[in-house]
């Protein structure tokens, strides 16, 4: 292998991938390939651990026991979607630590929907059913991308999300069949939730600089574009199911490409939020910093603790 | 004795209430991902519990009250929990030795309500003693850990020694409530298992290197419904939704 030049290594590796043969941690890699799958896979364990922070926010304030259970239980999967994440991350070489750091000083993003607040209980339904439907998108298509270990952890990622998006669902169904003060806030959720929903399949193509790479290297198989339809087309029939209305005037089923036309993303907005202008973005880093500079002592202590232990053994 | 045993199943499902409630405040500011999966786990199963418990009081009561009614709808001086539970979550070390000392005084009390003469709450004491034994492991190991790891930690969490050592005594209140159901063979005694609290902490406390408290003064109340500052803002909290919006359904 040593005598192989770089460009027969990457002609080897490109080969495999098009012949859908999973790369693994050992095998020999583009560096960018390398780069590119530790930018993507530790902000998507960012956007899980920031994720939790809006319906962490609601746990104490669920309506009943049963929907405060449901909802710790699913916080607890989002913290077990970012552990499985951050390991995948190591299997590249990163560093867990390290690439928090990076989020904390804004050098690694997490998904911007985060960014947005949550609050009403309405929102708690929004998020499950529009966020965590939008993330599935994305995510069904990542089960198949070219890293093993990713591909892996996608496919049980997967299962658990749809289940979150169905008590999301469920959730609206209930205010939608409740009272009209219910069914207000449900509409208000929507209002709100719809088009930064939309913005988290990123940029449109033309302005995405990753994509191509991606798609050729099969991390990604669809583009920003296409998911984002394939979204719209599924939400539409959902919300009518609901009785919600979309808050998209120009939305509207185009019998030609068998789709559903929609208007404008608000791309300044999309550009603002991403560069920190949200308005949560510094609450949800801040709380971040905080829990990691908070628990630094604990920490510490577990460490000093392991190596105290390891020394008795030995002695 | 239907009054007795309703008294009773607040007092275990309050308990588990309001400290379930204390946890999910810690939801996504652990001081590691792994503890923040640990703390909401620890906080699902205690609101778990506190589904079974208090949707089997509100039978017991007979009055048309489900678990919901009465997690949600009480006055404060209604709610009948210890003092411990309802302290503030403070930092990880406040919040590990608050679970520590609820923990053994929890898993022995469900080891003798196991054998209850009333079937439910000994079913319910079987599902909540397999729980509580695991919450004892992480809290008694996380408390040996800050004990025995840096003079930081040491120092910090007997300091949350000192703070809540105070109010444990209030667990093992006992009044006509359990007199009337031990005789039952409903309700277990709490002498014994202060017994066997005393034994686990003195172990815990021996290899985590902390110390008891000079001062043994004691704090109590919550059991008869008189509770600190604090219960307000968690009722608050709490209640929001119900009170916000009533008899709706969610």
């Amino acid at each position: 292998m040593k005598n192989l030049s770089n460009e027969e290594l990457e002609k080897r590796f490109q080969e495999k991938i098009d012949k859908d043969i999973k790369i693994e941690p050992n095998d020999w890699m583009p560096d960018a390939y390398r780069k590119s799958l530790i930018r993507q896979i530790s902000q998507h364990a960012h956007s899980e651990v920031v994720g939790m922070l809006p319906e962490g926010n609601w746990i104490t304030r669920a309506p009943n026991l049963r929907r405060k259970a449901v909802l710790l239980a699913k916080v607890q999967d989002e913290a077990g979607h970012g552990l499985y994440l951050y390991s995948a991350c190591e299997t590249l070489g990163a560093n867990r630590e390290q690439t928090i750091d990076d989020m904390h000083e804004g050098k690694a993003k997490y998904s911007s929907i985060f960014n947005y607040p949550a609050v009403t209980w309405a929102d708690m339904g929004a998020v499950g059913w529009l966020v965590d439907g939008a993330a599935i998108m994305n995510q069904v298509a990542l089960c198949r991308t070219s890293y093993g270990p990713y591909a892996r952890a996608m496919v049980k990622i997967c299962k658990e999300e749809s289940f979150h998006q169905r008590q999301g669902y469920e959730i609206l169904t209930t205010l939608c069949r409740g009272t009209p003060q219910q069914k207000a806030m449900a509409q208000d959720a929507l209002n709100r939730f719809w088009w930064p929903s939309l913005m988290m399949f990123g940029p449109s193509d033309a302005e995405s600089p990753n994509s191509e790479q991606s798609i050729r290297w099969k991390i990604k198989r669809f583009t920003n574009d296409e998911l984002r339809q394939q979204f719209v087309d599924a939400s539409v029939p959902q919300a009518d199911i609901l009785g919600l209305t979309i808050p998209d005037n120009n939305l509207k089923w185009n019998e030609e490409r068998q789709h559903y036309d929609f208007g404008e993303i608000n791309w300044d907005e999309f550009w603002q939020v991403l560069e920190g202008n949200g308005p949560c973005n510094k609450e949800r880093i801040n709380a971040r910093k905080a829990a990691k500079e908070n628990g630094e002592w604990v920490r510490n202590a577990a460490l000093a603790f392991a190596e105290k232990r390891a020394l008795r053994k030995t002695a | 004795m239907q009054e007795a045993l309703f008294q009773y199943l607040l007092r275990l499902g309050d308990d588990s209430l309001i400290l379930g409630q204390r946890l999910a405040e810690w939801c996504g500011h652990g001081p590691i991902l792994e503890e923040d999966i640990a703390l909401t786990n620890i906080s699902l199963d205690l609101i778990g519990q506190a589904t079974s418990v208090l949707h089997y009081a509100g039978e017991v009561e007979g009055k048309g009250r489900d678990g919901d009614k009465l997690a949600f709808l009480r006055y404060e001086n209604e709610y009948v929990n210890a003092l411990l539970v309802e302290q503030p979550n403070g930092h990880f070390g406040d919040t590990l030795m608050r679970q520590f000392f609820f923990d053994a005084f929890r898993k022995p009390l469900f080891e003798r309500l196991i054998h209850s003469k009333d079937k439910q709450l000994s079913a319910i004491a079987e599902k909540s003693l397999k729980e509580t034994r695991y919450h004892l492991k992480h809290s008694s190991e996380w408390v040996i850990r800050l004990g025995d790891g840096t003079e930081e930690s040491h120092e910090k969490i007997q300091a949350s020694v000192e703070q809540l050592m105070r109010y444990t005594a209030e667990l093992f209140y006992e009044d006509a409530v359990d007199e009337h159901l031990q005789q039952q063979g409903i309700a277990c005694s709490l002498i014994e298992i202060k017994n066997e609290w005393d034994k686990t902490v003195k172990e815990v406390f021996h290899e985590a290197t902390l110390k008891f408290p000079d001062n043994n003064w004691k704090f109590e109340g919550g059991r008869l419904g008189r509770h600190s500052e604090y219960m307000g803002f968690i009722l608050s909290d709490l209640q929001y939704m119900q009170r916000a919006y009533p008899n709706m359904e969610w």
